[in-house]
Order: C-alpha cells, then sequence, then structure tokens
C-alpha cells in the first residue's frame, strides 16, 4: 500500500469513526481517506456500514468518536448545510429535490448557480429540461441526474456518490461515468458506492473495504482485485461449507410434476426486469441479492401488494393476477415482511394477531368460533414454541417472537407457500436457529418457501436453490451445494461465478466442493 | 402560460367561483352593492388573517389549532390595553400586540420542536392555555380602541381621478387586508425561508439533505402563524372596538379555507392567495344562503358539502390532468 499517490495529502481524512445505536455498534473502527483526484470505491457487505459512514461524512448523523480531517484541518460537520460548507457534497440513492418546488427553486434553495446547473444538466445528457418543472412530475432516473449536477454545480472538494448508476437506465449511466472519471482528472475527489465492479473496475483508483463497522482493507483497483476485495468483505470468517444434511425422505418430496409457483418474464417498473424461475412444493428456494436489487419488488408482486408491470406468475399452473394481497392469501401464498411492525398489530394480543387472516375474513362476518381459533392458535404457538408470558400486546414480546407470530399466523392459516424477507433481521441466534429449522419443517411437510435474507450464511443452512438477482435482474440459479459464502458474494455482487459444477439438488451431500472457487 | 394555468388553476378557478357567487348575490339581491361589499370585506378580514396563519403552517407541514384562541388573546390585550389610552398610545399597542403574536407562535414551534411531540397536541394545549390567558386578561367582552384603528378599516379608499362608482368598490378592509399580506407574504415567499418552509412541507428528509434547517424554520413558520393571528386579533378588536375573550369560529374557518383554497394538508402545496380568495367566497356564500332566508342550519350543511364537492372536484380534475 506504498503507492506514489500516497505522499499527496488527503482531501478527506476520516480516521477512529464510531456509531452506536444503543447497544449495537454500527461502526466500530472505520477510516476513510480520499486523495484528490482520485475516484475512491467504498465497498462492504450489507449491514457493514458504509451508509452509516456515508451518513456521518455528510453530516446527516453525528459520530460518537472519530476525527474527519478535511484538507488536513478537523472540521467537525453536525449537519447536511455544514457538509456543504466544507465542500463534501453527496448524491443519496434517493434523490434529494424537493418535490413541490420546481427546479430553479431548488436551486435557489441550495444556493446553487443556476448557469453551471444547465451545462452540467446537458452534459449529463439531458438535452431538454425546463427549470420551472415541477421536481415531482419529472421522471426518477433525471431526478438522480439532476442531483448530480446540482452536486457539480457547487465544484466540491469531494463529491460522494451512492449508488448513482443504479437507477439510471445505460446512455445516462454511461455520460454519468463518464463526467465522473473527469472530475478524478480534474483534481476533485469522488466517493463511490457501488456494487457493480465492472463501473468500479473501470472507474476507481483505490478501494475502501468495510467489514462489520471496520475498515478491513485498502486497495489499489487493479485487474484481478476483485476476488481480493470479496476475501476482504467476507473476511477471515470461517468459509462454512456445511450443508444442512437433508433426509432422503425430505429430499423425495421435491419433484413434483408442475411448480408450484412459476415466474415468467416478470416486471415491475424499471426495478425489475424479465425474472423467470420456478417455486415447487417441498424446497426452500433462497433470494440473493445485495439492498435494493429489486427483490423488494418481487417479493411485493408475489405478495400482491404490487401489480407487475409485466410477464406472469402461475399459481399451480394457473396464470394468476394478483389486485390484492388477499388474493395471493387466498391462492395460499403468505408474506412475512422482514420489518415485523409492517406484519403485526402491534398493541393487539399474540392470539388476535395469529387469528387475524383466517378470523377476520369478510365473507366470515358474524360471531368467531373461539373454540376453534383458541385450538388453531394454540397449535401453533405451541409449533413454534412462542414465549407468550407477555402475550397481552406483540409490542412487547422481542424480536425473534414477534417474527414467530408473523410466522405463526401462516402455520395457522395453512399457507402452502410463504414469502420469507429476511425474517432474522435484527433477532437473537437461538431464535434464527429455531427459524430456520421451521423453514425446514415447512419445506419437509411439503410447503415452499421463498427466501430472502442478508446473511449469506443463512442461504447454506436453509435453502435447497439459490437464485441470484442483481440489478433487476435474474443473474443466476444454483443449487445450494455450490453455494458456500465466497461463492455466494460474488453472485450477489454480479460476478461471475466460474465453472458451473453440474450438480443437481438430488446428488450427494459430498458432491458439494465449491465449485466457484478458482 | 400553460405554466402559469397548470400552477394556478386553482386559484383561477376560485376566482371564476367567486365571480359566479357575486353575478348569483346581484341575481338574489339586486340592489347588492358597493356598501354591502364593503361590509364582506371588513367581515372576511378576520377570517382571512386567520387563514394566512392556518396557511403558513400548514405549508409547512403542520397544523395549528391555537389560531383562534390566540386571536382572542392578542384581540383583548389590546383592546384592554387601548381602553381608556390616548390615540398615540395605540401606535405602541399595535406593535406590541403583533410582537406577542410571534413570540406566542415561536413558542409554539419551539414546543413542537424540542418536546417533538406532535404539532396537533402542541397547538391543542396552547389553545386551551391562550384560551385560558384571554379570560385572564379581560374576563367580560370590553376595552376600547383607538378612533383611527377604527377608521382604518371602514369606508372606501379615495383614490383621486377615479369616479366615485369605482371608488366605492375599494374598501379600505380589502386594502388594508392586503397591503398586509403582500407586505409579509411576498417578501417571503421569495426569500430563501419561504422556500424553505415550502421544503420542510413538501419532504422533511430531501429538505434536510438540501441543508435546510428545518427546526429553525419550522419554528418561523409557527411564529409567521401567530404573526397573522395577531393580525387578525387586531382586526377583530379595529372591527368591533372591543375585545372578545372568547375565541370565534375561525379555528375550523381557517382550516376549511385551506383546503378549499388548494393548500395541501400534508404541507408543502399552494399559496395565500388561494385560501384568501376561499374565505371570500365561503362569506358570500353564508350571504346568499342568509339572502335567500334558508335555515342557518341548512347553511352549514350547505357549506360542507361545497366544500367536499369542490375539492373534490379540483381532485378529479387533477387525476385527469395526470393521464
Amino acid at each position: 500500500m506504498t503507492t506514489s499517490a500516497q505522499q499527496q495529502s488527503p482531501l478527506l481524512d476520516a480516521t477512529g469513526v464510531a456509531k452506536n445505536y444503543g447497544a449495537v455498534a454500527a461502526l466500530r473502527n472505520a477510516s476513510l481517506s480520499v486523495l484528490p483526484g482520485e475516484v475512491h470505491a467504498l465497498m462492504g457487505a450489507n449491514g457493514a456500514g458504509k451508509s452509516t459512514l456515508v451518513k456521518i461524512l455528510t453530516g446527516a448523523i453525528q459520530a460518537n468518536a472519530g476525527r474527519i480531517l478535511i484538507r488536513g484541518e478537523a472540521r467537525d460537520i453536525r449537519s447536511p448545510a455544514a457538509g456543504r460548507r466544507a465542500g463534501l457534497l453527496p448524491v443519496y440513492q434517493e434523490p434529494s429535490l424537493i418535490p413541490d418546488l420546481d427546479v430553479l427553486s431548488n436551486l435557489r434553495l441550495t444556493g446553487t448557480p443556476v448557469e453551471p446547473f444547465r451545462a452540467w444538466v446537458r452534459e449529463l445528457g439531458i438535452a431538454d429540461l425546463d427549470l420551472r418543472d415541477t421536481a415531482r412530475d419529472i421522471p426518477l432516473a433525471v431526478l438522480r441526474v439532476l442531483d448530480l449536477a446540482r452536486a457539480l454545480a457547487v465544484e466540491p472538494d469531494v463529491l460522494l456518490l451512492d449508488e448513482m448508476t443504479a437507477a439510471l437506465p445505460a446512455n445516462l449511466a454511461e455520460k454519468v461515468l463518464e463526467v465522473v472519471r473527469r472530475q478524478g482528472d480534474a483534481g476533485r475527489a469522488v466517493i463511490f458506492i457501488s456494487h457493480r465492479f465492472v463501473e468500479i473496475s473501470a472507474l476507481c483508483d483505490r478501494a475502501t473495504v468495510l467489514r462489520d463497522g471496520e475498515t478491513v482493507g485498502v486497495v489499489d483497483i487493479v485487474p484481478g482485485v476483485e476476488e481480493k476485495i470479496v476475501e476482504l468483505m467476507l473476511g477471515t470468517r470461517i468459509v462454512k461449507t456445511h450443508v444442512a444434511a437433508r433426509s432422503a425422505a425430505e429430499k423425495a418430496v421435491s419433484a413434483p410434476a408442475r411448480p408450484r409457483i412459476a415466474v415468467k418474464d416478470l416486471r415491475v417498473g424499471t426495478k425489475l426486469n424479465d425474472v423467470s424461475f420456478d417455486l415447487r412444493d417441498g424446497e426452500v428456494a433462497g433470494v440473493v441479492a445485495l439492498e435494493g436489487q429489486g427483490q423488494d419488488e418481487l417479493f411485493a408482486a408475489l405478495a400482491g401488494s404490487i401489480r407487475p408491470s409485466g410477464g406472469t406468475i402461475e399459481v399451480d399452473g394457473n396464470q394468476a393476477k394478483f389486485a390484492h394481497p388477499i388474493d395471493a392469501i387466498r391462492a395460499g401464498i403468505a408474506y412475512v415482511p422482514g420489518d415485523r411492525s409492517e406484519a403485526l398489530a402491534m398493541q393487539r394480543s399474540v392470539r388476535e394477531n395469529i387469528a387475524l387472516p383466517f378470523s377476520a375474513a369478510l365473507r366470515n362476518w358474524g360471531p368467531i368460533n373461539m373454540r376453534k381459533e383458541r385450538d388453531t392458535v394454540l397449535g401453533a404457538i405451541k409449533r413454534l414454541q412462542i414465549d407468550t408470558r407477555a402475550q397481552g400486546e406483540v409490542q412487547r414480546l422481542s424480536g425473534g417472537n414477534q417474527q414467530k407470530v408473523t410466522i405463526a399466523r401462516w402455520i395457522a392459516a395453512d399457507a402452502r407457500t410463504i414469502l420469507c424477507f429476511d425474517p432474522t433481521r435484527g433477532i437473537d441466534v437461538g431464535t434464527k436457529q429455531e427459524i430456520y429449522k421451521l423453514l425446514r419443517e415447512l419445506a419437509g411437510h411439503g410447503k415452499s418457501v421463498l427466501f430472502y435474507t442478508s446473511e449469506l450464511e443463512e442461504v447454506q443452512r436453509v435453502c435447497d436453490r439459490v437464485i441470484v438477482i442483481f440489478g433487476g435482474r435474474l443473474v443466476d440459479i444454483f443449487p445450494v451445494e455450490e453455494a458456500d459464502e465466497p461463492a455466494l458474494m460474488r453472485a450477489a455482487y454480479g460476478l461471475p461465478r466460474g465453472a458451473k459444477a453440474d450438480v443437481g439438488i438430488l446428488a450427494a451431500p459430498n458432491a458439494s466442493e465449491p465449485g466457484a472457487t478458482p | 402560460m400553460s405554466h402559469f394555468l397548470r400552477r394556478q388553476g386553482w386559484v383561477v378557478g376560485l376566482f371564476a367561483l367567486l365571480i359566479v357567487l357575486f353575478i348569483a348575490t346581484r341575481i338574489i339581491q339586486p340592489g347588492y352593492g358597493s356598501g354591502d361589499f364593503g361590509s364582506l370585506a371588513r367581515a372576511v378580514l378576520p377570517y382571512a388573517f386567520a387563514v394566512a396563519a392556518q396557511t403558513v403552517v400548514v405549508i409547512a407541514g403542520g397544523i395549528d389549532l391555537s389560531v383562534a384562541a390566540m386571536m382572542a388573546l392578542t384581540s383583548v390585550t389590546a383592546a384592554s390595553m387601548m381602553a381608556g389610552a390616548s390615540e398615540e398610545y395605540a401606535l405602541f399597542v399595535v406593535p406590541f400586540v403583533l410582537a406577542m403574536g410571534f413570540v406566542l407562535g415561536a413558542l409554539n414551534g419551539l414546543l413542537i420542536v424540542v418536546t417533538r411531540v406532535p404539532d396537533i397536541v402542541v397547538t391543542l394545549a396552547m389553545l386551551f392555555v391562550l384560551q385560558g390567558a384571554a379570560l385572564l386578561v379581560l374576563d367580560a367582552p370590553g376595552g376600547g380602541a383607538a378612533e383611527w384603528l377604527k377608521a382604518l378599516i371602514s369606508g372606501t379608499v379615495p383614490i383621486p381621478g377615479l369616479p366615485d362608482a369605482v371608488d366605492a368598490w375599494l374598501p379600505k378592509a380589502l386594502l388594508v387586508l392586503i397591503v398586509c399580506l403582500c407586505v409579509i407574504w411576498i417578501p417571503l415567499r421569495r426569500s430563501r425561508l419561504g422556500l424553505s418552509i415550502y421544503a420542510i412541507g413538501s419532504s422533511e428528509l430531501a429538505a434536510f439533505r438540501s441543508g435546510v434547517p428545518v427546526k429553525r424554520t419550522r419554528i418561523i413558520a409557527y411564529a409567521l402563524s401567530g404573526l397573522f393571528a395577531a393580525f387578525g386579533g387586531l382586526a377583530l378588536t379595529m372591527s368591533t372596538g372591543i375585545g372578545a375573550p372568547i375565541p370565534g369560529p375561525y379555528l375550523l374557518a381557517s382550516v376549511a379555507a385551506v383546503v378549499l383554497g388548494g393548500v395541501a394538508l400534508g404541507g408543502g402545496k399552494g399559496g395565500l392567495l388561494g385560501p384568501i380568495v376561499a374565505v371570500f367566497v365561503l362569506r358570500l356564500v353564508r350571504t346568499d344562503l342568509t339572502l335567500l332566508a334558508i335555515d342557518p342550519n341548512v347553511t352549514a350543511i350547505i357549506e360542507g358539502l361545497i366544500m367536499v364537492a369542490v375539492v373534490m372536484f379540483g381532485a378529479f380534475i387533477t387525476m385527469r390532468g395526470r393521464q
């Protein structure tokens, strides 16, 4: 790490940055040093602390510890306004133009000079922009470009781009990359957060890698560095090749004639494109994706809460059109969101929450059969071993028990397919294990589960197959035997999986030599 | 032109509605003339200021339930200070009362920002506090007002060179309203502060990220609301010559006019002109219904229906425009 560039004094130098949320440390010891004229990639797996670091650098939140030097001077960035004054400008993933103001007013609000802004907008490939247009009426992709142009117009020392190209069509993305590269050449610095290795290797000079809230390495971007970065992101964590042993009986279930759900060319706006896969009875299919690659839209479409803009969903061979979650539920498809508060009536009891899906249907108006309800609920509680000491109000249960309640209600309602969206988010290890076991059991009983998780190691523990989504497209499907953590990480970052070992689900577990490690 | 229509379409529509109502009034009561218009303007004055007060906070994404109580307190304070005092003393009373409104409004904002108690709760509590305070100042309608203040809103504006027939349609109350609102609103609208008020109402996160000091802006929005409410209180004292400690029907009327005036209750959208025109519309409807000798209870029902119908019609037009 003794490149010649290292001798220059850095534009931005953050060291020892830490941030705690209660007992949880989002950042422990993060550092980031950016030199003039450099495009610097900031990388890390989900939850590594990238976004926390970005928020601290731009003044959106305050760090508990650490030192931030800008041009060698210690700066205390207490608000986004202070960040701007310090010459540090972010472009966030969500557009930050005020939706109800026109573009011109937005420029005035931030004190952005209009002429440079116009010039940058043209440069970035948008020919016909009316400054009197209200931000709300401008398409998302253009808004992001306007955000960038607004940042460029004040000539910041350090430009911070968070997933800048994610929502852009190819032609705009190309222009953006070009402009970003030239920023670097002009002696300014750019911090570039992206999940796309292709962009990073084309654009960036160095990369800082975060893991578990700590900076674990700074690498020069040279051909072939991807492997090193993946290694750094994973760290010394023991790479488990352990695959949950499946009994022969379990396996036997999973060979039906037609799939339980067949998704074909599913499209949701610009977020999800032409995704096709099958979900069979008796299997747990894992969805592997970095944040915001379209998995939210995929689950929402399957759960009936948004309408896809194209493609078909077949349930048991019949084409299904979900206009409302009730349609999906009637088809036996239940959605367990990662955020429990989206699923539960927090002030109500465990019993009511579990009974809601099967007792509350409009056609069942009239008195509820209390005995039947109680029996069903008790059965589900017992099966999931929900701690019912605080059952009067769901909000008083621990996160893990809350998550169990959201799953229990669908077991009580006897849903045939369960869509689990990151169900183990923020819950303790013991409960996690129980949930893994439960999902396996459900599959053993012939149910099907679609399981998205942000923790890659869970994939090996729970899933039969892995579906990889990257940039709104399904890029790969492979059996879990090939899914060790490096393989999953590479897949999640859209890197090719290397030589595909020809191993099917039914192959013997000893064939699980990590096929993707070169 | 299309830009103007798209932005100001709602206000233009309201103006058209107002003109239709004037014509209807002339048909109902052929004798409806400049004098009646003058009294309409005087009657509208306190309502208009209440609406201005509400509009500012609603644009900033909040709500102020203490508007009417604030008007009552400022009104009785002004009336009790001016009772038996010299004419010149009123020159001191007016800025004092306005400052009081501003400070109390800022207090509203400060409580909301610091305690993070929802605005609806804070301003509701403030409603009771101010109501009580008003009764402490004057326990029954009373006090007085300087003659020059009263004269400020009665009669018409004599403009040299204009025929009396036209002059008669320019009541002083209308002029006072326009001047007071313009002096505060137009500079505000064009300043960064005004933009910031719209910004925090439209999207607090985006505003924060754009470098807007969200908390300070919110406090100022409530302070301006208090200032307008103090104008409203003064207008009450000016038109009646006394102060009344019990708040009038200005709170709900202000919310109604804000909605009718095209200001989104979610914040960030609309202007001041729409709600002010809406106040005229609502008062004129009431006048017409009274002229038609309709049961006052039915009048309230009709007012409610008109409001729902207009807002629904507006939403319908907007949706058609989007498609």
